[in-house]
């Protein structure tokens, strides 16, 4: 056994969430003193899985098991987790900011003084032990809430460390670090695995994974999709299991005349999410705007619809430059927008199908202050027919239908506005396959009616099989563009992968 | 028409327990079942009551106010001390001031982004300070005598104020459900990124409900006057304004907002009332009624959390 001996060992573990699937028998092995990269795109199953080793999700009964140290172990919450030695650093950092460093490292077990007070002066000398430990330039007394974020995640990995650590999982620990400080934070990941923890590595950024892991594990839809060794294995192979490569054949490609330009975005810039953004889609066009999470893109389809205000840049619709300082201009233009998180942001869950759906169009349909119920039933019933909604009663609230169901419910928000412009993003994530496939044909459909669709999503056979045209991205630019024969596989991995210059179709 | 009652008394359990305490009372205590005690209970419930409409729009929303009291007294002062101008400057310009009041709150809450917990506390304690520059601490007596005579003529064998209440009720609950504005209420109370995402005027809704708010604080202060017939600066401090949020909770308005109705505040405010009205039929002395008062909000709101749980386990 010695060196390889699995510190955690996870055998077909699944779990399921009303009509998602999200786990689906998942094993991985984690070894003592090594770092195990965990990627997928989003909704691949990452934090799903990561509750689970952190207790604050239970598997589904029957499914399979956790062996910690050889031995099967249930989590009941997140305290046996911790207890048990797995410590999760969350993207959030969990410290409070107005105690000191020590307090933090300590909190919930403080060296107390015979009188049951605060030993304060053994507090900070255990801790200034542990800081010094990981050669960390931290004093113990000040407070956690004046330290820079990279400081505190130090803190929390001290504080880790107090707990007697075996497993340390990391969930996308640099998102908010600068370069230095992901070097430093580098520096003490190698420092924990000399002492023998083991590291489970979450992040989107495979610059990350090929410096700092030695082995990958790559989920895609709540499955193992392959383990790699680090240093033998290519950007391409990761990122083609992340996304999958089967083209299914129930797309429904978009046979519509293309007409005139519909909406045109031209020098579209944030600072520090994206620069100099300029496409244009005509009606009747699907355009697919394709890269890896943190490209950019969602940020640029809020912008388009004044979510978020723009740094630069122009905007079209039918060749007329507008002004769209909020989503109520958006509307007014004629856009509708279906966001990614449909729950957070596309739906008022507590309210009703019929409700929802009428929710944008409510001015049009009401003369004098009155809202003609008759008119809002009559186009309730028109989407309920043409989208095929399953649902028991018009009154039924949305948070009971299911992913599909509830996304036509966004769908027939928009489609009874009659928009010139519709802008997906991920329109089917967290759907189940069936429903995917109806998604798919509608929007084909919104396209021959004559709409310009903009599609973004993070799956590559979904991406090629609806758009007519695709637009990469990477790092807020846009990295090339691709139609027709030009739209394959490796064309558009190069363009979303690989660094340096934009790809020439 | 029995399931039909089942289901109302099971979406709104609020009206259950206002019956059950209706008719353990009407049995056990002495002096409650008679029309004289009604017209008691309702006439008390008046006041309250047009305070509760308005705040039922604003938690609705998502929101509260803090200022409902003090605007309630400021409107009462005004309806009094401004009838040298005429009854109908008087009770304008005390409707006026509380919509006013309202739409800066709304103002400072939807434009400037100040926590409503904070503008609504400065608008109530701002606002005790008007009354008192006002009314130069002193009490202010009615001279028109056919604001009095109103607030204590009745309407149908009912006391006029609640029939100006009730009515204010059914317009309310009518606008909340078949108005554009009252569908934005729940919308933006409920998920306000999504109501944002829609094109939902927003911050006008929010806007809007602060001004209602306000507003129906001043109608309950004129009425207050009419029943009174004179004003105190010390009307409607210190605890009025919780004591409407807690009727508009009692009733099964959610507190974080997206969910309520005008038919459960009534419901609250009925049961505060009759329970007000129990405990001074049976002689309780005043500060057991407020304890009481308080552990009641909290058995009610208890069960109500607990009764929405499981249904969300059987659905």
């Amino acid at each position: 056994m010695g060196e390889t001996m699995a510190v955690i060992e996870v055998c077909n573990i699944s779990k399921t969430f009303p009509g998602v699937k999200a786990l689906d028998s998942i094993s991985l092995k984690l070894n003592k003193g090594e770092v195990l990269a965990l990627v997928g795109e989003n909704g691949a199953g990452k934090s799903t899985f990561t509750k689970i080793l952190s207790g604050l999700y239970q598997t589904d009964p029957g499914s399979g098991d956790i062996k910690l140290d050889g031995k099967v172990t249930h989590f009941q919450n997140s305290m046996d987790a911790k207890k048990s030695g797995i410590i999760t650093i969350f993207q959030e950092l969990s410290l409070v900011p107005f105690l000191s460093v020590a307090e933090n490292i300590f909190l919930g077990n403080l060296p107390r003084s015979p009188l049951g007070l605060i030993d304060w002066k053994t507090l900070n000398a255990r801790a200034a032990g542990i800081l010094k430990d990981l050669e960390l330039d931290i004093r113990p007394e000040v407070l956690v809430g004046s330290l820079s974020i990279s400081k505190q995640q130090m803190v929390e990995i001290a504080r880790a460390l107090s707990q007697g650590a075996k497993v340390i999982i990391f969930d996308e620990p640099t998102s908010s670090l600068t370069e230095i400080e992901k070097d430093i934070l580098f520096k003490n990941i190698l420092r924990l695995k000399k002492k023998g923890v083991a590291i489970m590595y979450i992040s989107h950024k495979m610059d990350e994974v090929f410096e700092i892991t030695d082995r990958i594990e790559v989920l895609r839809d709540g499955k193992n999709r392959g383990a790699l060794v680090t240093r033998d294995t290519k950007l391409e192979e990761i990122i083609q299991l992340m996304i999958g490569r089967v083209i299914d054949d129930y797309f429904h490609k978009n046979e519509a005349e293309k007409g005139e330009e519909a909406l045109r975005v031209q020098g579209l810039s944030k600072e520090s999410l994206f620069s100099d953004i300029t496409f244009s889609v005509r009606s009747g066009e699907v355009v697919g705007l394709y890269g890896l999470v943190g490209a950019g893109r969602s940020e640029v389809a809020e912008t388009i619809f004044g979510a978020r205000k723009s740094d630069a840049g122009q905007i079209f619709i039918e060749g007329k430059e507008v002004q769209i300082r909020n989503t109520r201009e958006a509307v007014h233009a004629g856009m509708g927008f279906i966001p990614e998180d449909r729950k957070e942001q596309g739906l008022i869950l507590g309210m009703s199908c019929i409700e929802n759906t009428s929710i944008a169009k409510l001015s049009q349909i009401s003369s004098y202050g009155f809202l003609h119920k008759d008119q809002e039933q009559a186009i309730f019933d028109e989407y309920k027919n043409k989208l095929s909604i399953a649902t028991p009663s018009p009154l039924q609230k949305v948070m009971k239908l299911s992913g599909g169901n509830q996304q036509k419910i966004v769908l027939a928000k928009w489609l009874c506005m009659n928009p010139k412009i519709l802008i997906l993003d991920e329109p089917t994530r967290g759907i189940d396959v069936g429903s995917k496939a109806e998604i798919h044909k509608l929007i084909a459909k919104l396209a021959e009616s004559g709409i310009a669709v903009v599609v973004i999503s993070s799956e590559m056979p979904e991406i090629m099989g609806v758009s007519d045209r695709i637009i990469t991205m990477k790092e807020g630019t846009i990295t090339g563009e691709f139609t027709g024969s030009d739209i394959t596989e490796q064309n558009l991995i190069n363009a979303i992968a690989l660094t340096g210059q934009a790809v020439e179709a | 028409m029995i399931i039909q009652m089942k289901n109302v008394l099971k979406r709104q359990p609020i009206w259950a327990i206002f019956l059950g305490m209706f008719l353990l009372s009407s049995l056990f205590v002495p002096g409650f079942f008679s029309s004289g005690n009604f017209l008691n209970i309702l006439v008390q419930t008046a006041v309250d009551g047009m305070l509760a409409l308005g705040m039922t729009y604003l938690m609705i929303n998502g929101y509260f106010d803090l200022s409902v009291g003090t605007v309630m007294g400021l409107s009462a002062a005004l309806t009094i001390g401004m009838q040298k101008y005429g009854l109908f400057p008087a009770i304008m310009s005390a409707a006026l001031a509380g919509a006013a009041i309202g739409l800066v709150n709304g103002f400072f809450v939807a434009k400037v982004k100040i926590n409503a917990f904070i503008v609504t506390l400065g608008s109530f304690i701002g606002v005790r300070g008007l009354v008192y520059i006002y009314t130069k601490e002193d009490a202010l007596i009615g001279e028109i005598m056919e604001l009095g005579i109103f607030g204590s003529d009745s309407f149908l064998g009912l006391p006029v104020l609640f029939v100006v209440m009730i009515v204010a009720m059914g317009i309310a609950s009518f606008g909340l459900r078949m108005t554009p504005h009252g569908r934005y209420t729940y919308a933006v109370g409920g998920n306000m990124e999504a109501a944002e995402n829609a094109g939902i005027p927003v911050d006008r809704t929010i806007m809007i409900n602060f001004t209602i708010c306000g507003l129906t604080a001043a109608l309950g202060g004129i009425l207050l006057a009419a029943r009174l017939n004179a004003a105190t600066p010390a009307l409607g401090w210190p605890d009025k304004n919780l004591m409407i949020i807690a009727t508009v909770v009692l009733g099964g308005t959610s507190l974080t907002g997206g969910s309520g109705s005008i038919v459960r505040t009534l419901g609250g405010l009925f049961t505060i009332g009759m329970l007000y009205n129990i405990l001074n039929l049976m002689n309780v002395q005043s500060y057991y009624n407020t304890l009481i008062m308080g552990l009641v909000l909290i058995m009610v709101v208890y069960a109500d959390s607990h009764i929405k749980k499981r249904n969300l386990k059987t659905a």
